[in-house]
């Protein structure tokens, strides 16, 4: 377990959440290297599919970060955001995975190390629940195959 | 349209069991619409699938519609080697499909609920039963076959209060209520002392599967 280490996808929206990452950056904050941010112009763009689909690519987490809510360039894709996080979790209950590993957060442009604090907390969240079963299964397939990949422990739920 | 929505997961699973090779089937009209079986929900539903049953295949396709022929047509290439298809329609569509690609087990993936309206998005509901012969004329345009828990021609009974009906007074309204409300405001309560005779049901499902034909049209 002490080499696991999650990866965890973060869906920005570039006025806030993005803005915000950007900004510890600045101010030279470190925030783990487990979060793979993509950048949205708004969080009303992540469809639910995205959300799924990073869960089947093996994603150990998942999470949505977008403007405060009242504050969204676009009015409310936050608030879509939340909502559709909030059907994708009931999804993965359906699955039997862990729908902690998915979550929405909110946070100004400004928030630098805000964006630094929930990084780490999904981050410290995924690794206390372990891979994703997909990974451990996926990774299991393609070292059976025979691809050079470092298999990760299967206590995840 | 015809208002759907998607199987548990649980019920899905059940019925892919002994199947290595699925196509998910999706519907691009009613279905879509009402975000059940549309090509979102098709990715969706093959993602979550895929992650669920990872021995399996688990492929998305989607056509115009399941209820009409040549887009069905479309996918009889796409389906060979696929020894399941889960269809994403409403039942007519499944059990078209399955008809026509008769080689192949064919099984729903959605419950199919009702002919509805998006009242707003996020919530579709029943609006007509296809009663077969429509008195929509004598009730202002709301359906009191529909929209009547008891389906009632001669509408309200006792059990409306507050213009909510006693089947689940917090949730469903009294169709004859909504009947009243808006003959009111045509000025037409006048329809509302009618008495009505009871309907044909023959014309309904009562009377066996319905057909419409029409020879102008046939080929
Ligand atoms: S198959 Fe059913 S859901 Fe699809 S278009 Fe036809 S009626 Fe609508
Ligand atoms: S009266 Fe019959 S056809 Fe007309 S809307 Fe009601 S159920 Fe449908």
């Amino acid at each position: 377990m002490e080499t696991f280490e999650p990866r965890i996808v973060a869906f920005c929206c570039q006025y806030c959440a993005y803005a915000a990452a950007d900004l510890a950056g600045s101010m030279r904050a470190e925030y783990p290297p487990n979060i793979q941010v993509i950048r949205l112009m708004c969080t009303g763009k992540v469809d639910p599919v995205f959300l799924v689909r990073a869960f089947e690519e093996g994603a150990d987490g998942v999470y949505v970060a977008g403007c405060l809510e009242g504050d969204c360039h676009f009015m409310e894709g936050n608030l879509w955001a939340k909502k559709r996080v909030g059907y994708i979790k009931g999804l993965l209950d359906e699955l039997g995975i862990d729908e902690n590993r998915l979550e929405m957060f909110n946070m100004s442009s400004a928030e630098g190390p805000r964006f630094v604090a929930v990084a780490k907390e999904m981050t410290e969240r995924i690794r206390a629940l372990g891979p994703s079963p997909i990974r451990v299964r996926k990774e299991k397939k393609e070292l059976s195959a025979g691809e050079d990949k470092r298999p990760v422990d299967e206590t995840g739920t | 349209m015809i208002i759907a929505e998607r199987k548990p997961i649980e019920d899905i699973r059940r019925m892919v069991e002994g199947h290595d090779r699925v196509l998910v089937l999706g519907c691009g009209t009613c279905v879509a619409v009402c975000m059940a079986g549309g090509e979102k929900e098709v990715a969706i539903l093959a993602s979550a699938l895929r992650m669920a049953e990872p021995e399996k295949e688990f492929k998305e396709a989607t056509i115009e519609r399941q209820c009409e022929r040549e887009f069905i047509e479309e996918v009889r290439t796409t389906s060979d080697g696929y020894d399941l298809i889960l269809s994403l329609a409403c039942g007519a569509g499944v059990g078209f499909t399955a008809e026509l690609l008769e080689e192949h087990r064919v099984v729903p993936g959605l419950n199919t609920k009702s002919i509805g309206v998006a009242e707003q998005p996020g919530n579709w509901s029943e609006r007509c039963l296809a009663c077969g012969e429509c008195v929509l004329d004598l009730t202002g345009a709301v359906c009191p076959i529909a929209r009547c828990s008891k389906s009632l021609l001669n509408g309200p009974c006792g059990g409306s209060q507050d213009g909510m009906c006693e089947i689940d007074p917090k949730n469903v309204q009294c169709g004859w209520q909504i009947i009243y409300d808006r003959l009111a405001k045509l000025g037409r309560l006048d329809l509302m002392e009618e008495n009505r005779p009871p309907k044909d049901w023959s014309a309904a499902h009562a009377g066996g599967p319905r057909r419409v034909l029409r020879e102008d049209a046939e080929p």
